[in-house]
């Protein structure tokens, strides 16, 4: 069976995706060494052990994502945060940073090390450079591939495969974006935030709901319609043309969330691994609900029957689902 | 970046004048020690929030008749009114069967927020730490009131059960799986 | 400290790709990097035009380097990263897997697409041969004053994005394409209709973003004229500037200028850029460890 890797952003979610059936469940610490450093969310050093005991009975693993690039002159936070996840009994560590990757299958051996996807590592050539320079055993594979493309690099591989099934979508390869700090100051790379929620605001304006992020209008909808969040890569802007002509929408991507659900048995056979739900950011009852959903997807695929579908579609952003780039015609 | 939508509070000649108490100010006072109780029985939570939790979220569940006012590093939450909310960073606002179902994580906050069944103005930042130190907390409210309540607590949780099956309000914690070491 | 030119971002027609690099041959500028790395697809239509410009920059005293490509998925693509190395010039690294096609001992630059982000990853890379590294965008002064050290120290010259829109994000999907409703397999090349990057702006109308095929770059266009003497300072090797269309030669003379003036007593670098780039907005954010849009000069 394909293993379901699940997101915990806090360690009640991390329970509640044990209960619903995940394989394995990825978190990170509460701090700048992780791509999904919002407020309230991840994990203490403590807690992480907590939860590691609690997966590592139920038959769970945990994943550590330290997936942000160390600070120049700060490495050693990032170090530490290797060190610690070794030690609180982590099954593996996520990393995209060529220095931290170095520096961790130098000092930490036995630690097994799976590359982010913030690594972007989107050809046999990149993945084979990870896996003979590190010892790195699995590589999430950036959101940029078609299922065709997948299958082809697994045939010049020799190390696993993650692949996105489910949730946010990142329509830029992954770790080299600067958008967000472009607009606000702050970005994945470096604090571990996209269109971070401390430089969003909502305001009616003649009767119109408008987020912004930093100085600029995200987007505009009718006030009591669908708001998303205002993601800087899914708003909705204009555009002149050469000749001077306006085209208005969502530029880079619409407000869709991924569901790649009914590609599941595609996945499997292009030599897929891992499926990976995004979503640490979300609540426990997201977890909950689609873990759960992609255990019994997961099972079914296994036993070659059809794929369940539309179970989600309240819990994807914006309400529309998209299988993104895994289809050709995304691009 | 904070951006307020309005400034609730009442300026007379530059100085603030203090807004009325409402009638319920004794409702307050439950409402504040129902607050401290589950502070207290789960510190997590304003750990969690860190420097948000010194905010002030106004909370107006549309379908009673008044907001409240929290503030989570004070440990208080008081009944306010729609017409003179005292000042406030964020606003929250929603039908109280969206905002319980959320509390007790039956349905996801943000596909809430998203269909528009929860509104949120001013600091987002806040909203998002508040609403991540309460689902880490795993509250359930019928247990919260019941434990404060002490000796009423046995006829407080079957008085809510009753009124759940009556009104479909989400009133406590329902665990899909009670036992999760068969579950493999 | 000296000057580099990054190699172009923009589709631009062969007569346009030869005019300037003749130009360049003969301006104050000690090195240049040539070659597409945006889209494989573009190539076919100015490759051509590669050795007859390599062989004007090299009389024209320059050091010369060739880009990879920033995104490399497809087989054909991997295939012409071989074909750059067998060029005999240093390959310019801007998608990590082309060191996959450079023997182990060869030196190697490294661009600004490739996450240089601490002196770990300085060192590592160091050790496989690089001898150059132009840093993120992104980065703030003391950051780039940190790794400017470290490559120092591991015998690589540290270069910062220094002129031109930044490169904020490369992806699968073509936004050109998009916005024409075409896909990416049959865009009819349409982003070279925009020879700077086509404008993405708020619907309330400012200046946000520019496309370009898959790459989204910043609208205005970044500048550490402010910030020259805290760079020169960190022990920054070398000022990158990023073609643009209009008088590129002059921009470049301008910057030379200001390096040849350490004492600010010259011209003023931004009123020469605003007098040579018309209506653009500048911008110096990053650098700054502030909102990237933001410039620390008056608006014009």
């Amino acid at each position: 069976m394909m293993e379901l890797v699940c997101p915990a952003g806090t360690p009640a979610a991390l329970r509640a995706a044990v209960e619903a059936g995940a394989h394995a469940i990825y978190c990170g610490f509460a701090d700048e060494t992780n791509a999904r450093n919002f407020p309230g969310l991840n994990f203490s050093r403590e807690e992480l052990a907590e939860g590691v005991a609690h997966a590592h009975a139920r038959g769970a693993k945990v994943l550590v994502a330290i997936n942000t690039f160390p600070r120049a002159g700060d490495q050693a936070l990032w170090h530490s945060a290797v060190a610690d996840a070794e030690a609180a009994g982590a099954d593996a560590v996520i990393l995209a940073d060529i220095g931290l990757l170095a520096h961790a299958a130098e000092k930490h051996p036995n630690l097994r090390l799976h590359l982010s996807v913030q690594a972007a590592a989107a050809n046999p050539d990149a993945i084979n450079l990870y896996a003979e320079s590190f010892g790195v055993r699995r590589v999430v594979l950036p959101r940029v591939l078609t299922v065709d493309e997948i299958a082809a690099i697994n045939r010049e591989i020799d190390v696993e495969t993650e692949v996105f099934v489910f949730g946010g979508l990142c329509v830029m390869a992954e770790g080299r974006c600067a958008l967000s700090s472009y607009a606000t100051g702050k970005s994945p790379n470096m604090n571990g935030v996209c269109s971070p929620a401390s430089h969003v605001a909502y305001a009616e304006v003649n009767g119109a709901q408008e987020a912004r992020l930093g100085d600029f209008l995200i987007h505009r909808t009718p006030k009591g319609a669908v708001a998303p969040y205002p993601t800087l890569c899914k708003g909705c802007f204009t555009s002149p043309d050469a000749k001077g002509e306006v085209q208005t929408g969502h530029i880079f991507e619409d407000p869709a969330s991924l569901d790649a659900t009914r590609l599941i048995p595609a996945l499997q056979k292009a030599g897929v691994t891992a499926l990976k739900i995004e979503g640490r950011q979300r609540s426990r009852a997201y977890v909950a609900q689609v873990v759960r959903a992609f255990r019994a997807a997961v099972e079914a695929a296994d036993r070659g029957q059809p794929m369940p579908e539309g179970l989600l579609a309240k819990l994807t952003e914006g309400q529309a689902a998209t299988t993104g780039a895994y289809a050709k015609t995304w691009r | 970046m904070m951006r307020i939508l309005s400034d609730p509070s009442v300026k007379v000649l530059g100085r603030s004048v203090p807004l009325p108490l409402p009638p319920m100010a004794p409702l307050s006072m439950l409402f504040s020690r129902l607050m401290r109780h589950v502070l207290q029985r789960h510190p997590s939570i304003l750990r969690r929030m860190g420097a948000t939790a010194g905010s002030r979220f106004l909370i107006d569940v549309t379908d009673m008749p008044f907001p409240m006012l929290l503030e989570p590093s004070l440990r208080r939450l008081t009944v306010t009114t729609r017409r003179n909310p005292p000042p406030h960073d964020t606003e929250i606002r929603g039908k109280l069967k969206s905002f319980l179902a959320m509390l007790h994580a039956e349905e996801d906050g943000d596909a809430l927020f998203f269909s528009g069944e929860l509104e949120i103005a001013g600091d987002t930042s806040s909203v998002v730490a508040l609403r991540n130190a309460l689902d880490d907390a795993e509250i359930d409210l019928t247990e919260e009131l019941a434990t404060l309540a002490g000796p009423a607590g046995p006829a407080l949780r079957r008085m809510s059960a009753l009124l759940e099956r009556r009104t479909g309000l989400s009133l406590s914690r329902h665990r899909v799986q009670e036992d999760p070491e068969d579950f493999r | 400290m000296d000057l580099t030119v990054g190699s172009n971002a923009f589709f631009w027609t062969a007569e346009t790709v030869r005019d300037f690099y003749d130009a360049l041959a003969t301006t104050p500028v000690s090195r240049v990097v040539i070659g597409e790395w945006v889209c494989s697809k573009r190539l076919p239509f100015w490759q051509d035009e590669i050795p007859g410009a390599v062989e004007a920059l090299l009389a024209g005293g320059k050091e010369v380097a060739v880009t990879s490509l920033a995104l490399i998925t497809l087989k054909r693509e991997r295939k012409q990263t071989d074909d750059l190395v067998a060029m005999g010039l240093p390959v310019e690294v801007n998608d990590l897997s082309a060191l996959r096609h450079i023997p182990e001992g060869t030196p190697f630059w490294v661009g600004p697409m490739v996450n240089v982000y601490n002196e770990g990853t300085v060192n590592w890379l160091a050790r496989r041969g690089a001898t150059r590294i132009c840093l993120p965008p992104e980065l703030p002064l003391p950051a780039i004053a940190t790794l400017a050290k470290a490559g120092a120290e591991a015998g690589v010259a540290v270069e910062v994005w220094a002129h031109g829109r930044a490169p904020l994000a490369i992806s699968g999907r073509c936004y050109h394409a998009r916005l024409t409703d075409r896909a990416k397999d049959s865009c009819q090349f349409v982003c070279g209709d925009d020879p700077d990057g086509r404008d993405v702006d708020t619907l309330d109308g400012h200046a946000f973003l520019t496309v370009n095929g898959v790459q989204t770059l910043g609208r205005a266009v970044t500048t550490v004229a402010r910030q020259i003497n805290a760079l020169r300072e960190a022990g920054v090797a070398a000022l990158r500037l990023s073609p643009h269309v209009g008088d590129f030669v002059a921009v470049a003379e301008a910057y030379a200028a200001r390096l040849a003036a350490p004492d600010g007593s010259g011209p003023d670098l931004v009123a020469e850029l605003r007098r040579l780039m018309p209506g653009a907005e500048f911008c110096d954010g990053f650098v700054r460890g502030d909102v990237g849009s933001s410039f620390s000069g008056a608006a014009a």
